[in-house]
């Protein structure tokens, strides 16, 4: 079995890199204190084929693996935990469920102008009471002719301050529960809908996070996405691919705070020496990088398993759970061994810190995560 | 409050430490919660609850009687700062500060006439105090700092910057620490009472911080900053010694901080997970919440309890030792409790709409100042292996 990157992959990353660290890291800071959404990074990402990496050219994307996806997520993520998601968001959430249920109309109106970055997605399903249980939504969509029309509120909903394009769950009838649920694809230009101002958060302060509310928004038939009732289903399929991001976005959170904190360890003088030399910072470094590679591995272990079609529910979960409670202590650690640096805005680590925390709660919190797991582990022994 | 938060827990309270929690809880809840998210916000100091709780008579708890304190002990400090702290950890730890590392060495090794003269102002609350120890370049290694002190007649002139220095800009004296004598290590360090009108010290900008938005936190600098003699606390050279005393005591202080965030952030996953349904029922009946908010309160008390007999054993030859423990265990408990809070509260604890929220950026400086976790295991061991 083969580990390590082949050559196209080493060469992804090192441009992803050179992109990020150029275009991306210069603003990073000021969009984290602004809340500023980075419209110019989309823009930029989506000419280098990072807005839709694993959708194939025919449609706009760059026709690659959803490996190379974890990659261009990680390198991102490793400058700015903000463009991290933003770009995950429509990579995972809005791009790929298109591709895999999206009709060839569909791919080529919507899918097209999403995965070449002239457009951006955003994923409505979060509502103000159904978080952890999306089946509890209470958007609904009714049949009026050709048409549906559909009333709600989503809430927390990543890009959606600068989305051109929602993925939309709504339910044809609250009384089917899961059953009735149903995905649209909804342009931002639908009379009806309206964005919330900008959601101020703890971490991935430039992410766009808002509240979306549709008041009688007519949606013609021809933008649902697969059949009535089928939402449910597309969702948890997304998510399970979104996972795999938000594993990556937290493995390259994590492996900018290793970075930094392993340079301040041998800059730092305390007692005559550098702080590296005392055994307590060593032991910190060594458990960093150990379990940083370990869920970085995990997160490509995910990301295999989605393209060798296989099922990969456990995979993307346990990459998910893993990546995001390792990036939270690798922060925590890494603050730590920066002392009051740590605790200043001037330094960068507390930014890594603010910005992992969302990574053990969107796209299924690490208590839903271990619910799947356990589920499927106990269903399958 | 929550009434499993066992808010009594440790040395049995006496009727005034009662009345004195109450009053300070009542206090907290009446003027100091309003407008508590706008002033992280717009990183807002706010002097006038400062000088209120001054006429409270809790800005010199533990200064003499004599000389216009309160003349109160360390377990009243610690019940006071986590009531505080309990509200709002900014306004908590500028008044541990003032009665901790301030009012407390010069009380404790100030000459009278020193005393007379500058412990009546602080203790009232007609100014605060600061504790410039922490250098740019030494931290946990306090004693390699590298601000100098020379003596020039009935003056003493320092040269130097002192980084991190909490109350900075609102504290009317800092007890600042020098290099009298370069060649005699930690021997060579002694400290001083600085007014903040003396000619030469100046305030740098404040720190942009991630927590505790709403206390002050800036460089203080001398530039042939001249303090009368009469202003050298203790004895020349014995600036270090001073330092580290003054530090076991104010670990109480952080200690108690890092309970009080504790406390409120287990009362907000408490009421949340109560209110919150998912899956068709509050998700307080699943059992990963419920057994969360069982480790919170367990930590809880532990944290509480070691926090008050640390403080209880203050002047007894367990006291470095206990109070590191306190500030080592307060903190992490504190920093794993709001983790867990902020969890239960899911993608709404993220939300700076929600107040565990800006706890979780609180907390995290309280394994960090006044000794690191790091430094606190290094005293433990240090008094264990000895």
């Amino acid at each position: 079995m083969r580990i390590d990157l082949n050559e196209e992959q080493k060469l992804l990353r090192d441009s992803v890199r050179e992109f990020a660290e150029e275009e991306v890291r210069p603003k990073a800071k000021e969009i984290d204190e602004t809340g500023e959404f980075p419209s110019d990074f989309l823009r930029q990402a989506g000419e280098l084929g990072l807005a839709g990496v694993a959708v194939p050219e025919e449609y706009g994307g760059a026709g690659m693996d959803t490996t190379a996806y974890t990659l261009v997520v990680e390198e991102i993520s490793r400058v700015c935990g903000s463009s991290g998601v933003i770009l995950s968001v429509n990579n995972s959430l809005v791009c790929d469920p298109l591709l895999r249920f999206g009709t060839e109309d569909q791919k080529r109106d919507f899918l097209t102008p999403l995965a070449a970055g002239q457009k951006l997605g955003c994923f409505a399903l979060t509502e103000p009471e159904a978080g952890s249980d999306p089946s509890a939504l209470r958007a609904t969509a009714t049949r009026d002719g050709d048409d549906y029309i559909l009333n709600g509120n989503k809430l927390f909903i990543t890009n959606g301050t600068n989305a051109d394009i929602a993925l939309v769950f709504a339910t044809v009838d609250p009384e089917l529960k899961h059953k009735g649920i149903t995905a649209f694809i909804v342009p931002a230009e639908t009379p009806g809908y309206a964005r919330g101002g900008h959601e101020y958060k703890l971490g991935v302060n430039a992410s766009g996070t808002t509240e979306l509310s549709f008041q009688d928004m007519r949606v013609p038939a021809s933008q649902r996405l697969g059949e009535e009732g089928e939402g449910f289903k597309i969702a948890m399929q997304t998510l399970d691919a979104g996972r795999i991001g938000i594993a990556a976005q937290a493995v390259g959170i994590a492996q900018a705070a290793f970075e930094e904190a392993l340079a301040y360890s041998q800059e730092r003088q305390q007692f005559g020496r550098p702080i590296s030399d005392f055994q307590a910072i060593q032991f910190y470094l060594a458990d960093i990088s150990t379990e940083l590679d370990a869920a970085r591995l995990l997160t490509w272990k995910a990301a295999w398993a989605k393209d060798h079609e296989k099922r990969y529910t456990l995979e993307a979960c346990q990459a998910k759970l893993f990546a995001s409670e390792m990036a939270q202590r690798v922060t925590t650690r890494a603050l730590q061994i920066h002392g009051g640096y740590g605790y200043i805005r001037e330094y960068n680590v507390e930014r890594y810190f603010r910005d992992a925390r969302i990574t053990e709660i969107y796209e299924g919190t690490s208590e839903i995560q271990k619910m799947v797991i356990a589920d499927w582990i106990l269903d399958h022994s | 409050m929550t009434q499993t938060g066992d808010s009594n827990l440790g040395p049995r309270l006496t009727d005034g430490q009662q009345l004195l929690q109450d009053e300070v809880r009542r206090f907290c809840e009446d003027r100091i919660r309003p407008g508590l998210a706008e002033r992280d916000r717009n990183h807002t100091f706010p002097a006038d609850i400062l000088a209120e709780l001054g006429d409270m008579g809790l800005l010199g708890m533990t200064v003499a009687e004599g000389f216009g304190g309160s003349g109160l002990s360390a377990l009243d400090l610690v019940i006071v700062v986590e009531e505080i702290a309990r509200v709002c950890p900014s306004v908590a730890v500028s008044l541990s500060v003032s009665n901790s590392v301030c009012c407390w060495p010069i009380n404790r090794f100030g000459t009278e006439d020193l005393k007379q003269r500058v412990l009546p102002p602080l203790a009232s609350g007609e100014t605060l105090g600061g504790f410039a120890l922490t250098e740019p370049g030494s931290g946990s290694d306090a004693g390699s700092l590298r601000t100098t002190a020379v003596q020039n007649g009935q003056n003493w002139i320092l040269n130097g910057e002192k980084a991190w220095i909490t109350n900075a800009g609102a504290a009317g004296f800092y007890v600042s620490f020098a290099r009298t004598n370069p060649e005699a290590g930690h021997r060579g360090i002694s400290a001083f009472v600085v007014g903040a009108d003396t000619e030469g010290l100046s305030i740098g900008p404040p720190e942009e911080k991630l927590g505790l938005r709403a206390s002050l936190t800036a460089p203080v600098i001398f530039n042939d900053c001249r303090v009368p003699n009469s202003h050298l606390l203790g004895q020349e050279g014995q600036g270090f010694k001073i330092a580290l005393a003054t530090l076991d005591h104010s670990r109480l202080g952080i200690a108690a901080q890092a309970v009080g965030i504790h406390q409120r952030a287990f009362e907000l996953a408490v009421d949340y997970a109560r209110q919150r349904v998912q899956f068709g029922r509050p998700i307080a009946d699943f059992q990963a919440v419920r057994f969360t908010i069982a480790e919170m309160a367990t930590r809880l008390a532990a944290a509480r309890s070691l926090t008050r007999a640390a403080a209880a054993a203050e002047d007894t030859s367990q006291a470095g030792r206990l109070a590191a423990q306190a500030k080592l265990f307060a903190a992490e408990a504190a920093n794993q409790a709001c983790w867990d809070s902020l969890q239960i509260h899911g993608g709404n604890g993220f939300s700076e709409e929600y107040e565990i929220a800006k706890l979780y950026r609180d907390v995290r400086v309280t394994t960090i100042y006044e000794g690191t976790s790091e430094m606190q295991r290094r005293v433990i061991a240090r008094h264990l292996l000895q």
